[in-house]
């Protein structure tokens, strides 16, 4: 058969003009521009060089800063979102009433608008009226009462905090299908060995989980190095100069006071780490295909 | 033995109930306190309210303008939907059936996006040269773009597994490519079209940057930018607030209850091919 006539090419036309044009085009663009000058106060625009990367590697600026907050939000949020992900899963995998009502309230989260999610936390979070302050005054544990979102030293970490009840529901969804993929005769086997419960899980279900951990890894440092609508919801950046401040904030604050050449230079970095990571994540993802 | 099996099969549904509530208790602040006043309100607690004030919704959809804004989302999310899973479908069949070098290259190509940020700086170049800031078309065109990398690589994971022999009886019938699309395929992948439907929807139905960024008029925003704007405005009143975000929320929700399982099956496509 002629796959040419029966398959024809230009059905792919419209997504690919669509995601070139709109999607891949501004990043290429994006590059360029960040040689510039760029900004809302002038017409004219010159080449600069590599003087807008200059500024945001210098010691002297902050933006060293921004991206080490991104990246440490990333980390953090990734090894938890797993750690407390697996430990639902492994939960929610055993015989419990209402297993479907826990997996479905707990995955809900993830669904909701991430900004209506912050607006509710700084409700919660609120150091006088919070929820969560309210509750801990109620049980004596008046010291673990504190300015959440308002103090420098903990602002980054509540931040981070609800950004992991956010997206732990998500994680947990994937590793219980990965659990639930792996065949119980190997429990079978180790039980008739005699394992207990731990060796039946440091050697069979982790070992045998590894490749979907991999995933759920690659998934969230995706997402946290992208993270924007959190930060934004529940501190823009602050308290204080950069407390909270990441990547994408950073960008969006340089696109409001017009420093166009600087946002795009930071958006350009990102690019170019992001190709590198969604390189080596398809070659993951298409390799599983392959397999099948 | 038989005790200490019992005690453990106690401990974890406490254990798995702690969990759901640490999940519910903020939503149910949310409903609660949407039906309060503005006084016992203030302090946001879960106290049941003395007296029903269901007042607060209507005056939240007259002050927040959520009819325009609902309506804005709707034909953002449903524009976006329709037009972002259509082309998904078409690529992601075309270049499932072809497997020479330039196809491989360009579903790579496409996929790549799902890792890809925005460089919505120089975007705004890119729309002001199309003439699309500030319009319904630019925003549903934009939101279609963000989405049809990952739509495009869940539903070539289902094309994949439709046998390639229908398509050589239906040719041998005398289907054309366009024919065999409609009339063969389609129909056989319903459940992928249906999960990344509901999938975009949700997506689209949440996005705010986008808006953030191109949209300056606020009677073209979406529900969630006016929710957000609302907040800002009457951030004392939080049974209004309440109130808001509840309405704002309702239709995630009901896509979510009834969705649930192409939810899930659609947002662990990626993972569960391991």
């Amino acid at each position: 058969m002629n796959k040419k006539k029966i398959y024809p090419t230009y059905f792919a036309a419209g997504a690919l003009i669509i995601y070139f044009v709109l999607f891949f085009l501004p990043g290429i663009i994006g590059v360029g521009y960040s040689f510039t000058n760029w900004s809302a106060y002038s017409d004219e625009l010159h080449f600069v060089g590599l003087e807008n990367f200059k500024t945001v590697f210098s010691t002297d600026e902050n933006y060293m800063k921004i991206i080490m907050n991104t990246l440490s939000f990333t980390v953090i949020t990734t090894v938890l979102k797993n750690v407390i992900g697996l430990v639902l899963a492994l939960l929610l995998t055993k015989s419990i009433k209402l297993l479907n009502f826990h997996r479905g309230i707990v995955f809900m989260p993830s669904v909701l608008s991430t900004l209506i999610i912050g607006m509710i936390f700084k409700s919660i979070l609120d150091p006088k009226t919070g929820l969560l302050n309210t509750f801990f005054r109620a049980i004596g544990l008046d010291f673990l009462a504190q300015k959440w979102l308002v103090s420098t030293n903990l602002a980054f970490g509540s931040v981070m905090g609800v950004d992991i009840w956010r997206g732990v529901g998500y994680i947990m969804t994937i590793l219980i299908a990965g659990i639930l993929a792996i065949s119980p005769e190997y429990y079978d086997a180790a039980a008739i060995d005699g394992a207990g419960a731990w060796q039946k899980f440091r050697y069979i279900t982790l070992p045998l989980l590894m490749p979907t951990l991999a995933t759920t890894t690659v998934l969230n440092v995706i997402y946290g190095l992208k993270v924007f609508d959190m930060v934004y919801a529940l501190t823009n950046g602050g308290p204080g100069k950069d407390t909270t401040e990441v990547l994408y904030t950073a960008v969006f604050k340089r696109f409001g006071t017009g420093q166009y050449a600087v946002g795009t230079a930071l958006s350009s970095v990102m690019f170019i780490i992001m190709i590198i990571i969604g390189i080596f994540m398809i070659r993951i993802m298409t390799k599983n295909e392959v397999v099948e | 033995m038989k005790n200490k099996r019992l005690i453990q099969t106690i401990l974890r549904n406490i254990v798995a109930w702690l969990f759901s509530l640490i999940c519910l208790i903020p939503l149910l602040l949310i409903a609660v306190n949407s039906l309060k006043d503005k006084k016992a309100s203030a302090v946001m607690n879960l106290a049941p309210p003395t007296s029903i004030h269901l007042e607060n919704f209507i005056t939240v959809i007259e002050k927040g303008k959520l009819a325009r804004s609902f309506i804005n989302s709707l034909i953002y999310s449903a524009g976006s939907t329709i037009l972002c899973v259509f082309l998904a479908s078409l690529a992601a069949y075309v270049l499932s059936r072809n497997q020479t070098r330039l196809h491989k290259f360009m579903y790579m190509f496409l996929v790549l996006g799902i890792t890809l940020p925005v460089n919505y700086v120089a975007l705004t170049k890119v729309l002001q040269f199309l003439h699309l800031n500030n319009t319904a078309i630019g925003i549903i065109l934009l939101y279609t773009a963000m989405q049809l990398p990952f739509m495009t690589f869940l539903i070539h994971g289902f094309v994949s597994k439709v046998p390639v022999e229908l398509d050589e009886a239906a040719v041998i019938d005398g289907c054309g490519p366009i024919r065999l699309f409609v009339y063969i395929i389609i129909p056989l992948l319903k459940p992928a079209i249906a999960t990344s439907a509901v999938l975009t929807f949700l997506n689209t139905w949440n996005e705010f940057v986008s808006p953030l960024y191109f949209l300056n008029r606020t009677e073209q925003w979406p529900m969630t930018l006016s929710v957000y704007n609302f907040f800002g405005m009457y951030y004392k009143d939080w049974n209004l607030v309440c109130a808001d975000i509840f309405l704002t929320s309702l239709p995630v929700l009901i896509v979510y209850l009834i969705g649930q399982k192409y939810i899930v099956a659609g947002m662990t496509a990626g993972a569960l091919k391991g």
